[in-house]
This record gives C-alpha cells, sequence and structure tokens, in this order.
C-alpha cells in the first residue's frame, strides 16, 4: 500500500468518537474497506450483517447522518465526519431502552432467522426519521430493499406501523 | 374450545427476540477467535476437467498463507450417497467444483493465493441434460453410478427404503378408468432456497483426531453423525451450533464447507473459519432437485384416480447427498395427496455436471406433485372435475394408508383435513370464483384472472428419534436440554413454552442450552414438520419425567402420594390443599433432578396444506401477478401463534409460490455456469409485492401429542407452485406446463412472440 498517505478519518458511530488511521497496515482503514467491513471487522460491531456484500439486499444498511446508507457498498474513507447508526445504537442512549421500533418487532415477531433484521429495522428508522406517519405503502416502498427470504414481510410492515403509530 | 393453557397457543415473545433486534444475535460470522484463518475455495472454471497438474508453490510463499491444500494433500474423505464425491478430486464434476483450500491470517491474502494457484485442467466432454446423461455414449461423472445413474436406496431409512411407488395392478387400474391422460412434465428451475446467511464453518482440529466445529444450521447434531461418516468414521466430531440465518432446509447438510474448514485447521493447527461467498451460496452450494415426470393416470368420473404409471427423473446435479432420501419421502407423499390403488411410478435419480442439489423445504414431494397435479389437471379437465373437489377426495383419510420412506406401509390415524380445506375454499371464495378449466375467473380489457389449488401433506412430522434432558434446580427454575438451533421456525422458544406448560413455571425461569452437541443427547434436528410432535414430545416427556422425580422425592415430606402433588411457580402442593406446599429448595440445594424423554418415529400421521391462489395475467406483456393466497391447515393446537403466522407467510419464499413465478437458477446449458449467481440477477420477492395473504388453522386436537399439536411450517412452499401453474392456465385458457411462468412464457403460449423449441411440458 505505498503511496498512500497516512491519514485519519473521524467517524461518530453511536454517539462514540472513532479516530482510525488510513493505510495499509495491520489495523488501519485501507481505501478498499467499505463501512460494513470496518464497522463488523474493525471496530467490532457485527450486529451489523452481510449477505450479499453487493448492494443487492439491504441486509448492512445503517444511517448515516440518519439516512440508510448500504454500508456494503459505502467505503469508510468516504464516511469522515459522518455520523453513523447501526442497530446496536438504536436503544435509546440515555435510558438504555429499546427504540419503540425494537420493541413493535418483538412484539409482533417480526422476524424468523432474525438476519435480515437488523438491516430492516435501521430502514424503517431511517423512513421514521424522514416520515414518522408513514402509510403502509410507504413502508412498503422504503423496505423494498430490504431481502427477507422467510417472508417476515407482513410482520414486519404492522410492527412498523404500530411504531409509527405511537408517535400519532 | 377454550385455551386452558398458560402459554400453549398463545403470544409470546421469542426468547432471543431482544437479542435479534439489538443485533446481539451472534451469528456464525460474528465470531471470532485469537490467531484465526480464514478459508477459501480455488473453484475449477470447467464442468467436467482432469486435473493434470497444480502449482501451489507461489501461493504458498504469499506471506500470510498457512496452508494450500489440493486434491494431494487430503484424507480421503468422501460425501455423497452412497459415498463416492471425495471433498477434493483429482477430477471435478461442475463449475465451482473445489480444487483447493486456502488458508491465510486474513481474507484478502486468501483471495490473492487463490489467483497464484496454477492448474493444469485436461477438459472433458460434460452432460448438462438427464436424458442426455443417460444415452450409453454420455460422459460417466463416476466410476461408481453407471450410467450416471446414482444407486437408489437409503441405509438410514432400513434395507426396505423406498424406491418407488408400486402396487396394485396399473393395467386393470387403466381399464376402469373413463378417461386416460399422458404427458411429460418439469419442475427443472432449480431455484435456491437462498437463505440470508451463506453457508460457512469455524473449525478447529486438535490432534490426533478431534475437530470442533461452530456451526450455523439447521440441525448441528446432524452434522456431526454426517461428519464423522464422511470423514472415515476416524475423527471424533463436536459441533456447537449457534443461531442460523435462515435455511429452508439447505443448511441440513453442510458438510462441504464444513470439512474444509476441518482439513486446513488440520493443516495449520488454528481455527479456520470459512464462509461462502454469496456467488459461491448461489452456484456451488445446493439448490432443489430437477424433477421431470413421464406418466400416464386413469381417472374415474367421480374423480377417483385408478392408476398412475410412469418414470419420475430427477437431476441431483454433481452428486446427491440427500436425494435418494427426498424420492423415499416423495413417493411416500404422493401416495398420502393422492389416494389410489395401482401405481407403478419409476423414480431415476441421474448426476449431472451441473452444481449439487440438497435439500428445500417440500423435500421431494414438492417437486413431484409440481410435475403430477398438471397431469392430473389434464384429466380433471375432461372430466370436468372441480380440482379443489378432487384434491380434498383423494388426500389422505383415516384408515387409509401408505408406504413410508422406510418401505413400510403405516394406516393413517390422523384427521380428516376436509373441514379445514373446506375453510380455506370459503375463505377463498373458491366456489364463486371457479368457471371451470381453462376459463378465467375474471377478465378485465387485456387482464385475465385465474384461480388455481393445490395440497400437500407429509407424515415426516413424527420422523426420527429425538432426546431431551430437562434439568430441575432448587431454586425453582429449569434448563431443557436439546440439540435444537434456531433457524426461524421459533422453536427453541416453543420447546421451552413446553417445559414451562408441563411444569407451570414462568417463562423467564425456563432456559434452555446451547445446541452443543458435547452437552446435549441425541437430537435429529428440526427438519420438515417434525419440530412440534417429535421433538416437542421428547421435550415434554423430559419435563414430565423430572416432575415426577420431583414429586416422588418431596411426596414424603408432604406426606403425601406423588399422584397427589402438583407443582406451579416453584411451589409443590397437593392438589385440593394449597395450603399443604413447600418449595422446590426443599429438594435441597446441593441436589438438581434431570428428567429425560426420547421420542420414537411415528409414521402414521400426517400433516396438510392446501393453497389457493389467484392470479392476474396482462395478456399485453405476459406479466403474471399473485393477486391472493389462502392457506389451509389444521394444526391440533396453536403453540405459538405468530411464529405459526410466520411460517406460513413463508409459502412465497425459499423456492416456494415464487418458483413457479419468477424464481430460478439459469444454467448455461453450453458451458454449465451459472448465469444468475448474484442476488440482483436471482429475483426474489421485495415489499413492494406483497399479494393479501390469508390463513385458515383448525384446531382438531391430535390425541397422541401432550398439547394434541402437529407441525406445518415446512410444507407451506410446497402445494403454491402447481396451484400457480393451474391459475395462469385458466385465466389465460391455455395450458402451460412450465416453471417459471416468466412472460416470455405466457406470450409464447398466446402466440405473441415465436415459440422455440422447448423440452418438457405437455406431450
Ligand atoms: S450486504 Fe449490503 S446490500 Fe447486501
Ligand atoms: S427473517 Fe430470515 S431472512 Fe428475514
Amino acid at each position: 500500500m505505498k503511496g498512500i498517505k497516512s491519514r485519519k478519518i473521524r467517524l461518530v458511530v453511536n454517539g462514540h468518537i472513532h479516530e482510525l488511521e488510513v493505510g495499509g497496515r495491520p489495523g488501519q482503514i485501507k481505501p478498499s474497506h467499505t463501512l460494513a467491513h470496518t464497522l463488523r471487522e474493525t471496530l467490532g460491531l457485527t450486529g451489523t450483517k452481510v449477505s450479499c456484500d453487493h448492494g443487492a439486499c439491504g441486509c448492512c444498511t445503517v444511517l448515516m447522518d440518519n439516512q440508510a446508507v448500504l454500508s456494503c457498498m459505502t467505503l469508510t474513507v468516504e464516511c469522515d465526519g459522518k455520523k453513523i447508526t447501526t442497530i446496536e445504537g438504536l436503544k435509546d442512549p440515555k435510558t438504555e431502552g429499546l427504540d419503540p421500533l425494537q420493541q413493535a418487532f418483538i412484539d409482533h415477531t417480526a422476524f424468523q432467522c432474525g438476519f435480515c433484521t437488523p438491516g430492516i429495522l435501521m430502514s424503517a428508522k431511517a423512513l421514521l426519521y424522514e416520515n414518522p406517519l408513514p402509510t403502509e405503502e410507504d413502508v412498503k416502498e422504503a423496505l423494498s430493499g430490504n431481502f427477507c427470504r422467510c417472508i417476515s414481510h407482513y410482520q414486519v410492515v404492522r410492527a412498523v406501523m404500530s411504531a409509527s403509530e405511537e408517535v400519532r | 374450545m377454550a385455551n386452558t393453557y398458560r402459554y400453549i397457543g398463545k403470544a409470546t415473545p421469542r426468547k432471543d427476540a431482544a437479542d435479534i433486534v439489538t443485533g446481539g444475535s451472534r451469528f456464525l460470522n460474528d465470531i471470532k477467535m485469537p490467531n484465526m484463518l480464514y478459508g477459501k475455495v480455488l473453484r475449477s472454471p470447467h464442468a467436467h476437467a482432469l486435473i493434470k497438474r497444480i502449482d501451489k508453490s507461489k501461493a504458498e510463499k504469499l506471506e500470510g498463507v498457512e496452508a494450500v491444500l489440493t486434491w494431494e494433500d487430503v484424507p480421503d474423505w468422501r460425501g455423497g450417497t452412497p459415498r463416492c464425491t471425495r471433498i477434493l478430486d483429482r477430477k471435478v464434476r461442475y463449475v465451482g467444483d473445489a480444487v483447493a483450500l486456502i488458508a491465510a491470517t486474513n481474507e484478502e491474502i486468501a483471495r490473492r493465493a487463490i489467483g497464484l494457484i496454477d492448474v493444469e485442467y485436461e477438459v472433458l466432454p460434460a452432460v448438462f441434460e438427464m436424458e442426455e446423461a443417460l444415452k450409453p455414449d454420455a460422459p460417466q461423472l463416476y466410476d461408481e453410478f453407471h450410467g450416471n445413474v446414482v444407486t437408489p436406496g437409503v441405509p438410514f431409512f432400513g434395507p426396505k427404503s423406498l424406491q418407488e411407488v408400486v402396487m396394485g395392478d396399473v393395467e386393470k387400474g387403466f381399464q376402469e378408468a373413463d378417461v386416460i391422460t399422458e404427458g411429460t412434465f418439469g419442475y427443472e428451475n432449480i431455484p435456491n432456497p437462498l437463505p440470508p446467511e451463506a453457508p460457512g464453518a469455524i473449525a478447529l482440529w486438535e490432534e490426533p483426531n478431534r475437530v470442533t466445529l461452530w456451526v450455523s444450521n439447521q440441525a448441528s447434531y446432524m452434522d456431526k453423525i454426517t461428519l464423522f461418516h464422511v470423514m472415515g468414521r476416524k475423527v471424533e466430531v463436536r459441533t456447537i451450533g449457534g443461531p442460523c440465518g435462515g435455511s429452508y432446509g439447505s443448511k441440513f447438510m453442510s458438510w462441504q464447507v464444513q470439512t474444509y474448514a476441518t482439513l486446513l485447521s488440520r493443516a495449520t493447527g488454528k481455527p479456520v473459519k470459512l464462509i461462502f461467498t454469496k456467488e459461491e451460496h448461489l452456484a456451488a452450494f445446493t439448490m432443489r432437485i430437477a424433477s421431470r415426470m413421464t406418466a400416464r393416470v386413469g381417472m374415474k368420473r367421480d374423480g377417483t384416480v385408478t392408476a398412475v404409471s410412469g418414470t419420475w427423473l430427477i437431476d441431483t446435479g454433481y452428486y446427491s447427498m440427500t436425494t435418494q432420501s427426498q424420492v423415499a419421502v416423495g413417493c411416500g407423499e404422493v401416495q398420502i395427496a393422492v389416494r389410489c390403488a395401482n401405481w407403478d411410478l419409476k423414480p431415476k435419480i441421474v448426476c449431472t455436471n451441473r452444481n449439487a442439489s440438497g435439500i428445500v423445504r417440500g423435500f421431494g414431494g414438492q417437486e413431484l406433485k409440481c410435475t403430477l397435479i398438471p397431469l392430473l389437471s389434464l384429466a380433471m379437465e375432461k372430466l370436468e372435475i372441480d380440482p379443489f373437489q378432487f384434491l380434498k377426495k383423494n388426500f389422505v383419510k383415516p384408515g387409509d394408508g401408505y408406504f413410508w420412506r422406510d418401505g413400510i406401509w403405516y394406516t393413517y390415524r390422523g384427521v380428516d383435513f376436509s373441514k379445514a380445506m373446506e375453510g380455506g375454499a370459503e375463505r377463498f371464495g373458491w366456489g364463486k370464483k371457479w368457471k371451470g378449466w381453462l376459463k378465467p375467473s375474471a377478465v378485465e380489457g387485456t387482464k385475465r384472472r385465474g384461480i388455481g389449488v393445490g395440497v400437500h401433506g407429509n407424515a415426516d412430522i413424527g420422523e426420527d428419534a429425538s432426546e431431551a434432558y430437562v434439568r430441575l434446580h432448587p431454586d425453582g427454575t429449569a434448563m431443557l436440554f436439546s440439540c435444537v438451533t434456531e433457524h426461524g421456525t421459533g422453536q427453541r422458544t416453543n420447546f421451552v413454552k413446553m417445559v414451562a406448560e408441563v411444569l407451570q413455571l414462568p417463562l423467564d425461569n425456563v432456559s434452555i442450552t446451547p445446541a452443543d452437541s458435547l452437552i446435549n443427547p441425541y437430537e435429529f434436528g428440526p427438519a420438515g414438520s417434525r419440530g412440534t410432535y417429535a421433538i416437542g414430545s421428547a421435550v415434554i416427556a423430559a419435563a414430565e419425567d423430572a416432575k415426577r422425580k420431583l414429586f416422588e422425592l418431596l411426596a414424603p415430606k408432604l406426606q403425601a402420594e406423588p399422584s397427589e402433588l402438583e407443582t406451579a411457580d416453584g411451589v409443590i402442593f397437593v392438589k385440593g390443599h394449597p395450603e399443604k406446599k413447600m418449595s422446590w429448595k426443599a429438594m435441597s440445594v446441593d441436589r438438581t433432578i434431570t428428567g429425560c424423554g426420547r421420542f420414537e418415529p411415528d409414521y402414521t400421521l400426517s400433516n396438510c396444506m392446501m393453497t389457493f391462489v389467484e392470479v392476474e395475467v396482462d395478456t399485453e406483456t405476459g406479466k403474471v401477478t399473485l393477486c391472493r393466497v389462502v392457506n389451509a391447515t389444521d394444526v391440533g393446537q396453536v403453540i405459538d401463534p405468530l411464529g405459526l403466522e410466520g411460517q406460513l407467510n413463508g409459502c412465497l419464499g425459499s423456492g416456494g409460490i415464487d418458483s413457479a413465478l419468477f424464481e430460478e437458477t439459469i444454467l448455461d446449458r453450453s458451458s454449465g455456469h451459472i448465469l444468475n449467481a448474484n442476488m440482483i440477477d436471482y429475483k426474489w420477492r421485495t415489499f413492494s409485492e406483497l399479494p393479501p395473504i390469508d390463513h385458515v388453522v383448525f384446531e382438531t386436537p391430535i390425541p397422541s401429542h401432550r398439547f394434541h399439536a402437529v407441525g406445518v411450517g415446512e410444507i407451506a412452499t410446497s402445494p403454491g407452485p402447481a396451484a400457480v401453474l393451474m391459475a395462469v392456465s385458466n385465466a389465460i385458457g391455455i395450458w402451460l406446463h412450465e416453471y417459471p411462468v416468466t412472460p416470455e412464457r405466457v406470450l409464447k403460449a398466446l402466440g405473441k412472440v415465436r415459440p422455440r423449441d422447448r423440452k418438457g411440458g405437455v406431450a
């Protein structure tokens, strides 16, 4: 990795500041590293799941400045100065209580194997940031990039609607 | 009947729910170990070739590479049934076959090392078509399988394991028929069950002959048993199962990735993690078997099937581990769905130079029915028989029988599912919508609607053995020892519910052990729909046994007979005298009480699922839209309503209904490459395309289960595909006999694009 000048980037992940060195040495962030890789392998935040690693399934969705992004398609070096929220950061940072969305997923058993669930939750969270009172159609649209093979969709839609109803 | 249970039938949160929604579930790829290496596989670019020479020296020199293994370096471990498929062989048999295994300090180095291995192949002619493979001069995949026909039979099922459906006198049956139809029908689009989590394993070898494997599988105890045999019965295998990110049958068998990791750990002395990429998952793991039937059926005017005779060809790809089992179970299932006195249905399993077929929900029966129902439909059309009435009439009834997978005749003693079927038909509005064969239920401009119905049942709900322990503690808690992993059905929680119900403990006071084969007794695993009845019965028996021992121990202290005692919330009391009580603590703080339970196989019960579908066909574009789905079943007693709903919703995905609509693995039949081995090109259903779905669930108690329940989850996918084909045919008034019903096929049938030669379909 000659030719890459060592520099630092700063990420705020779930409220914690991480200063990461960019470079080719072990422990450093390579320019080729995806955000998913950095979150999982460097920061140990394995709640974010990777399924296709190809931008096709939404499993790896996280929030960047409250918007949903595919962390397998985002390079870490592009995230300098960004605020990242992962599934581990969805709880209320002060009370440590579950987010209403998380509680609604539990109450509706809105998952089967649960592998796709972190990505779905983060997409749903981004939707509710943007549109706290979505219609069912809005929910389906917002989640249309999220693959769920078990078909938890119906229960997910119900859970998201009920979480948003709490806001109503 | 009012539900008087404390937990059974009530919606309770999954035990693992909090972990799942907070990202705390540790799936396989979330596990890291000190000194862990990463494994990768070099795969063959040829469908059939001999390896003339491999030069791995450059790869071995790459810094960070700790092992490169080729067929010359590995023991003669073999998988497959019979065991003929070497882990690494001198010969490669499909595009993607393993050529070398690499372990390195990180994935990137392992990937680079793949590119440094130099392989010289002698390319051999390959065969991708069953009929071609059966020809005398066809390329031969194995010395052991003459004519590419895989040895039939499943030793595990016993000496008479079912290999065909032969009974009665088909000639006589055809003479009795009012109508005889025949043809060739296929279900050959080899969909991939495609769980989100790719197959993988972490292995740690300890000299001289021990391996511990962290697995993310549907049946982790069976991994131990499978691997023991694959590894030449010389290795002591321990498996530790964690949460499984979807399986749908497929991860019941992961012997290859597990042996790859094992071999690499054996070579390096370090833990090795090997996880397939999504491309490998799609192109080099397992998919559905391909099924093609050429048969004749005879039918009477009243819908009685008088004879079925023909051949059932099954393409298993380059090897078979479980295809014979699927044939055996499929042959049993077809008798459950189609009552007929005269059968002569002969399966033949063929190997070809494509990726292997393995287990998927439906397990043989879905594949067989997807080809048989279209043939039966032709006869029904001639006799103007309503398919709903036909399927209802011909589904197994109490007192009927069938040859099950072990080749033994069983008399069915379960419920009559007719009521549930009628409930489904009513909810769907079948009676109003059915206008006759090849007639749309509605037409609006260029859009035509059609309806279809399918059915499936499986006597696997009581298959195979299960064992469990329940340990009671003086603090009023209990622990269930059961080697069950959670693969999405919620059964780990349901078993805890069953224990809590028997012992009347708060759910929080009952826990379940990790699925570690070292601490748990034998468990075949939640395969098929056996979880509720088979595993559940073992778990319940263990809880009952523990309770009995507890009562025996404490009865003298309460000056009562054990039979007079009852327990709730960690307190034992005399029935009718709640004041005569003592806490579980009375067992003494230095004691635990362990109950044991075992379930013995019982093939006299079947589950049932009938699926009604309505589709809309756009005759301009050929697009087929699924407008409505109604599933009807009888489960005896619901254990967990939300979990059950999830299982039934699953009818769409994992190679289910959508395998008739758009799902397929596209194999280039000239090169053997899979053309859509990624999740952009492999089509799947999105949130914005959800049809309205309804489940009609009856609860007719099954006497032989403590809570009167049978499982049903697996079969949700199975009746749908044939129903879709029927619905589309009815909508456009022309028989469609190929899966999936792509716009191109619909337009072809409508004469709007020029037909191309095709294999399969009606003769
Ligand atoms: S893992 Fe990122 S989109 Fe599939
Ligand atoms: S819950 Fe299993 S894939 Fe969505």
